[in-house]
């Protein structure tokens, strides 16, 4: 227990521990001296820029990438312009901020995304000081420039630019600045001499730190707190003054009599931090000054690079990495020497227990006389999250288990939960990940972001094991690394498009919420088209494939996926399109190919475009439709002839079709209507429009048997119809002489129960009765029956035997018939 | 004389929640649009609109004036508009006209579409087109399902057919589909699903897709069994004349969206508005009668209820008081109901039982036997001589080309140019729609298909056979039905006398001389639970059959009602005849079929859907 608290230092009354983090590198001599070192927060990537000042083709700086374990990723010669900062931002790309104020980002691998610029103006003032910062809103970059100006931009992935206002006395850069988010705000604190400055969007304000009287001299170097609550100033006497940031409260001032500025300042606490404490950072020596006024010295030998994290600072040089942090409470309580708080006492039953002593359950006993177990396993839980050693993890963890088991009702949940976590912490700390991630830290991060940054890596497999580990619904875990996996994979140059479209589909499979098309887009993006086109293959959607294949210009097939998909609405879409982009001749032979997007089209264009409707049919050569059309024209038009001119194309196309019979028939109707013009004309019959029967009904009762007789031959009637109308005018004339003489002219082609009928019709049983005895035998009944003899149609149906007349002679229901059938029976 | 039900027979899941859910969207839509507004409502969604919301819940959501669309400017004072109408082109091109009218006069208002049941994107490029994209809200109320009684459910879609069939515009299947997906999600999971026809595939892939996009959990079932069938599949049934109660009323009085006017001659009142469901007790015992049995049963009713009346003779004051509290009122609500639905038989018995009916429907008789071919020419002639009923003529003559698996060259041409004659030259149109759904056809010169075909199917087997009539069904849709009717024994002996007052097979529905195709195939695949040994048929048929047994979780408990609960949904409409069948073959058979149609049709309203809108207004 003992080793355990060896490297602890006392400051005020908590704590300072150093932890070494694993780290390979071994840099050579110049090292971290002669460089411009970028280290991201959360144990995130290390950026080196060697000798950034040289300037000659021969001899480039060098940009070199680490994982924080020190592994290299890349390294390559900067050929770009002249770079004054770096830095990552939160999704693990890098910054890089040149003189001229452009800004270049590349991702963890060396290999350029895209760049902007911190404005015109710039480009002749250079960038004197830049810094790189983070806020809610993402990654900010903030540049002060050589005529005093400072420019920033608070999230570079919607990029704003910000030009603050002149601060009075400035020439050149100033001694300090920072830039820090408060109330949702974006402000630069900055010292020039003596004086000292808040400035944000709209105003420069004079500020005076409480406590900071002239006396302490001005402020050289200045740090804020990783979560911008606190900030320190130094100043040239040597004075480290502490206090919030918002520059209301003074926590303390302390004399670190060192009068030289020093290389860095960070602030270094926790969450619920006992101490506070600012490390400051010398050539040969490091000072963690807690604003209680105690402070720790250490030496060191080698320029370092300090990081500011959630919850502590790590120390970086060039062999080693170490993590500086207040040991926290939980930690302090169980391996304090001597302490009786329960977690301590569980750890020593526990080790007592392993031993086979029966001190452990004395040690037991007292936990539980102080109903304290519950709390004892929580602290021995809660510690071993703390503690960066596994054996410690497992000791800690070991003790915990064995308090459960004297405890009922006890939920395991953390328990289980905190193993599972440290299982993934401890794997990703490894240094061949390296993510030295504090528990602490990987709460804040949360498992979301990790497994993404584990992806930014492509340390697929792991990503995948982690989500499956800690049983992450696909949704959020798998799939989301299996797409960033897939987009990845499609960028690989030195893979033929058939082995990717294989390998992306073997490992993605059906895996839900992974879409094809979006793998596809990428691919596309870099420039494989064919490579997307297999890719959408895959996807079971074809509805989701059709706009990335509008995009890449495939129409034709963009057409037949939409209408594979069966969404109408998918279909009209990519019609309307390729209606802009192709000819009309091209668009219609498209359509000819696909038959549910041409009908698609065709009621469109018939309640849109009548006239695009008729080039449709052209182009198809269907004589059959552009007739039907023709026929529909001719109703709109007013004037005959037009109508009679439109009706002609129509039989022209009929003809084409090889439809004689509707030629014939529109021939007939273009006669029909010269026919009524002229009848029209003379005798204002009204005729006009009207079918061939009508005008011949129209005619007869008017009289004009000539014209009548006329058009029965003219359009070859057959008889019958001829027959009916003459009947039906003159039994509605009543002219009943004339009709019998009509019945007598030749044989009826209608028979003669037709007469029967028309004469009850206009109730004439007189005239009705006459044709009776000329009607057939087979409709003998009915004519009686129609004239309402029943003895007559008794009598007919006796003589013609036949029961089914009988049988409807008696469901007529007639009492008479019935009396008569009996009496036949 | 109404059939007594099993008693084992399965009970109806409560298709009530589905009108719920229809108005609490609708709520949810016009609070959408806070204030007062006025809302204008398509003329066909108005009756289904009033089976959802009437007008008083409207009002309570600050629906200030209700208006018809009309197509003509409007008049309202209101700063919001609403516009509840189905996705139709016309519609949105109207609703431009009136806010482009404001702004020209510089009128501001607020306007909002809520297209029902879905919206396509081609409303919206009108939207778009006329730069009003921005200035009109858009929402959608998916009311895909209207209740029309315990058994019937309609989409209300009526241009489904003509869409689908004639123009082929495949943009309703997904509408059916997510109807599907509807019924699935509140009374499936369905454990079998079966199907025939072109559309009923793409509805059940689109519903298929619908429900992979979810997750599903594991339910109890409501229903159990799903039945898809597309109009084209049966054109027969349709074109028959209705003979049973119900489907009588609606040929006759036009019955819409579940209600019907009875016009002046029905009853003494003017136009009454009758509800005809099963809450209607008379009606309910009768709908599904033939029209032979309902003046009998009625009368026997009547004679009841005068003993009933007659019950209060020699009561007490007690007595009198209690027959007053308890019986009166539905006795008179009975006597109401009994007045209406005589009247109604008498109006229908003067138009039926005239001889020309008579003569008709022994001229459909013929047709279906396939009997007597050239006299039911003659009298299809005589009729489009004299002018009877341009839709009767169309109807006989489809169903003569369909039975006959189409005309004779020389009676196809006589026919149509005798039709040109008497209705005018446009109906080349109409008959190039008939001749493209293949409702009015010509024989391929020669010899008859079937005759052929029968010839080759005893030489060669069934595949080479099955080849061959591909090749012909290349040449021209053939309904096959005649062999089609030899095969499931659609047309039953004639000689034998048949009882309509205890029927024995569903062909009652046609007075024993016909059964209708549509549900002889649900029967025959329910009985053989898929289309095992119906090969033949399907072939016939033109396959596009179907029957897939669902996987997803059904939770079958062992006195669970669902595999005996039977969606069917026509894809096209359905006739009241047809469900007439179907609830004949549930009784006989302990199932319960539900219907699920896009709308219910009869002969008219199929043949004047294919008309051209342009045309005269029909002559009846």
């Amino acid at each position: 227990m003992s080793f355990i608290t060896a490297n602890w230092n006392p400051l005020g009354d908590a704590f300072y521990r150093k932890t070494e983090l694993h780290m390979c590198w071994n840099l050579r001599d110049s090292g971290l001296r002669d460089s411009l070192v970028a280290a991201a927060h959360y144990g995130g990537p290390i950026a080196l820029l060697r000798e950034p000042q040289r300037r000659s083709p021969s001899s480039r700086p060098q940009l070199e990438i680490y994982l924080a374990s020190g592994i290299s990723i890349t390294s390559f010669p900067w050929k770009s312009g002249p770079v004054v900062h770096i830095g990552w931002t939160v999704t693990d790309e890098l910054l890089c901020v040149q003189e001229d104020g452009s800004v270049l980002i590349y991702n963890l691998f060396g290999s350029f995304k895209r760049h902007f610029s911190m404005g015109q103006e710039v480009v002749q003032s250079q960038v004197l000081e830049a810094k790189v910062f983070h806020s809610p809103y993402g990654t900010g970059v903030a540049i002060v420039t050589g005529s005093s100006r400072f420019t920033l931009a608070t999230n570079i992935d919607d990029l704003k630019l910000r030009r603050l206002p002149e601060v009075p006395g400035l020439h050149g850069k100033p001694s300090s600045w920072l830039v820090l988010t408060q109330d949702r705000q974006t402000k630069v604190i900055l010292s020039n001499g003596p004086e000292m400055f808040v400035l944000d969007n709209t105003s420069c304000t004079p500020v005076c730190p409480p406590g900071l009287s002239p006396q302490y001299g001005s402020v050289v170097h200045m740090c804020v707190s990783f979560s911008y609550k606190y900030l320190s100033l130094f100043t040239d006497t040597g004075h480290l003054w502490t206090g919030s940031s918002n520059l209301q409260d003074k926590l303390s001032i302390v004399d670190t009599k060192k009068k030289t500025t020093p290389n860095q300042m960070v602030w270094c606490c926790r969450p619920q931090s006992q101490q506070l404490s600012v490390v400051l950072m010398w050539d040969r020596l490091l000072l963690v000054a807690g604003i209680c006024g105690d402070t720790i010295q250490f030496p060191v030998d080698d320029p370092c690079v300090l990081v500011g994290e959630l919850d502590g600072v790590r120390i970086i040089n060039s062999t080693n990495q170490d993590l500086l942090q207040e040991v926290p409470l939980v930690c302090q309580d169980i391996f304090k020497i001597a302490s009786m708080a329960p977690g301590a006492l569980l750890l020593e039953a526990h080790r007592e227990y392993e031993k086979s002593s029966q001190k452990a359950d004395e040690y037991l006993r007292e936990i539980k006389e102080q109903s304290m177990l519950g709390e004892a396993v929580r602290q021995c839980v809660e510690a071993a999250a703390h503690e960066y050693d596994a054996n410690t993890q497992k000791s800690l963890l070991r003790a915990a288990s064995f308090g459960k088991c004297f405890l009922v009702d006890f939920s395991p949940d953390q328990f289980v939960t905190m193993c599972r976590e440290l299982r993934v912490l401890n794997t990703v700390r490894d240094g061949a990940v390296g993510l030295p991630l504090t528990h602490t830290q990987f709460k804040q991060l949360t498992l979301q972001v990790l497994i993404d940054r584990l992806v930014y890596r492509q340390f697929y497999p792991l990503a995948i094991e982690i989500c499956r580990y800690l049983k992450i619904p696909d949704y959020q875990g798998v799939s989301r690394v299996l797409k960033h996996w897939a987009s990845c994979k499609v960028q690989q140059k030195d893979l033929s498009d058939e082995a990717i479209a294989r390998a992306v589909c073997v490992k993605v499979g059906d895996a839900p919420g992974v879409s094809y098309s979006d793998i596809a887009a990428k691919a596309y993006e870099c420039g494989r088209t064919e490579l997307a086109i297999k890719l959408l293959d895959f996807e079971a959607r074809s509805g989701e494939q059709v706009p990335l294949l509008l995009k890449m210009k495939r129409s034709q097939l963009a057409l037949s996926k939409a209408v594979e998909s069966g969404d109408t609405d998918l279909v009209y879409t990519v019609v309307t399109y390729l209606k802009n982009e192709l000819n009309r001749g091209d668009f219609f032979m498209m359509l000819r190919n696909q038959p549910v997007a041409q009908s698609l089209y065709r009621q469109f264009c018939k309640l849109q475009e009548q006239e695009t409707l008729k080039d449709l049919y052209n182009q198809d050569d269907d004589h059959q439709e552009l007739a039907n059309y023709y026929i529909t024209a001719s109703y709109r038009e007013k004037r005959l002839e037009t109508r009679l001119s439109v009706l002609q194309k129509a039989v022209d196309e009929f003809n084409k079709a090889k439809n004689e019979f509707a030629a014939k028939a529109t021939e007939e109707e273009m006669r029909l209507l010269r026919f009524q013009r002229k009848l029209d004309d003379e005798k204002g019959a009204g005729l006009l429009g009207l079918s061939l029967q009508e005008t011949m009904e129209v005619l007869l009762s008017l009289g004009l048997h000539k014209h009548t007789e006329q058009l029965y031959r003219d359009f070859r009637l057959p008889d019958k119809r001829y027959w009916w109308l003459k009947l039906k005018s003159m039994a509605e004339k009543h002219e009943w002489e004339e009709l019998e003489k009509f019945s007598k002219s030749k044989k009826s082609p209608i028979g003669y129960l037709a007469f029967v009928d028309v004469c009850m019709k206009s109730n004439n049983k007189s005239e009705a009765r006459k044709y009776v005895s000329k009607v057939t035998p087979e409709q003998k009944v009915r004519a009686h029956m129609v004239i309402g003899d029943l003895e007559g149609a008794a009598d007919a149906a006796i003589e013609r035997r036949n029961d089914s007349e009988m049988g409807a002679l008696i469901s007529s229901g007639k009492s008479s018939v019935k009396r008569s059938s009996n009496f036949i029976r | 004389m109404a059939h007594s039900a099993r008693r084992d027979s399965p009970k109806l899941p409560d298709f009530s929640l589905l009108k719920r859910l229809a108005k609490d969207q609708l709520v949810y839509l016009l609070e959408q649009l806070p204030g007062k507004k006025d809302l204008f409502i398509e003329a066909d969604l108005m009756s289904p609109l009033d089976r959802i919301a009437n007008v008083s819940t409207l009002k309570q959501h600050e629906v200030d004036k209700l208006y018809k669309v009309e197509y003509k400017p409007i008049v309202s004072t209101s700063d919001q508009l609403c516009f509840l109408i189905r996705p139709r082109i016309k519609t949105v091109k109207w609703i431009c006209d009136v806010a482009n009218a404001d702004k020209a006069a510089g009128r501001f208002r607020r306007y909002k579409i809520i297209f029902t049941p879905q919206k396509f994107y081609a409303c919206e490029s009108v939207l778009e087109e006329q730069g009003l994209f921005g200035d009109v809200t858009t929402d959608e109320w998916s009311f895909y399902l209207l209740p029309l009684d315990d058994d019937i459910i309609s989409m209300e879609l009526p241009e489904f057919f003509r869409d689908n069939f004639l123009a082929g515009d495949q943009r309703w299947v997904r509408t059916a589909g997510s109807t599907l997906h509807l019924l699935h999600s509140i009374y499936g999971p369905f454990s079998k699903i079966y199907g025939i026809g072109r559309c009923s595939k793409m509805v059940y892939e689109s519903w298929r897709e619908q429900v992979e996009e979810e997750e599903t959990k594991a339910r109890q079932a409501e229903i159990g069994n799903v039945f898809l069938i597309d109009r084209d599949v049966d054109f027969v049934t349709p074109l028959c004349s209705q003979v049973v109660y119900e489907g009588l009323v609606d040929d006759i009085f036009k019955i819409k969206c579940g209600c019907v006017g009875f016009g002046t001659d029905a009853t003494s009142d003017k136009n009454v508005k009758v509800m005809l469901n099963s809450q209607d007790k008379v009606f309910n015992e009768i709908r599904n009668e033939h029209f032979s049995n309902v003046f009998g049963f009625l009368s026997q009713k009547a004679r009841n209820l005068q003993t009933a009346y007659d019950k209060r003779r020699g009561m007490d004051i007690k007595q009198m008081k209690t027959f007053v509290s308890e019986e009166l009122k539905g006795l008179k609500q009975e006597h109401r109901l009994l007045s209406l639905h005589i009247s109604a038989s008498e109006t229908i018995m003067k138009k039926k039982t005239k001889q020309d009916f008579q003569e008709m429907l022994k001229t459909e008789h013929s047709l279906l036997e396939g009997f007597e071919i050239r006299e039911c020419i003659s009298f299809i002639e005589e009729h489009i001589i004299r002018l009877v009923s341009m839709i009767e003529s169309l109807r006989l003559l489809c169903l003569l080309s369909i039975t006959e698996n189409g005309l004779l060259p020389k009676d196809y041409r006589s026919l149509k140019a005798l039709f040109l004659q008497s209705y005018g030259v446009e109906h080349l149109l109409t008959f190039a729609n008939l001749k493209q759904l293949g409702l009015l056809v010509e024989q391929q010169p020669g010899e008859t298909l079937t005759a052929m075909e029968s010839k080759v199917g005893k030489l060669v087997n069934d595949k080479t056979a099955g080849k061959l009539t591909d090749a012909f069904s290349s040449l021209a849709k053939k309904s096959n039905f005649r062999a089609l009717s030899r095969k499931l024994n659609l047309v039953p002996k004639s000689d034998e006398e048949y009882n309509l007052r205890v029927p024995r097979d569903m062909a009652y529905i046609f007075s024993g001389a016909y059964i209708p195709l549509s549900c002889k195939l649900i029967e025959q695949v329910l009985e053989r639970g898929g289309w095992t040994g119906l090969e033949e048929v399907t072939r016939l048929l033109n396959g596009h059959e179907f029957s897939v047994t669902g996987n997803n979780g059904a939770d079958l408990r062992a006195n669970n009602d669902a595999p005996r609960i039977v969606v069917v949904m026509f894809l096209g409409g359905c006739t009241f005849s047809e469900i007439s069948a179907l609830r004949f073959l549930g009784k006989e058979k302990g199932y319960k079929f539900i219907v699920v149609t896009t709308a219910i049709t009869n002969s008219s309203r199929l043949l004047e859907a294919l008309l051209e809108n342009h045309m005269r207004p029909v002559n009846t």
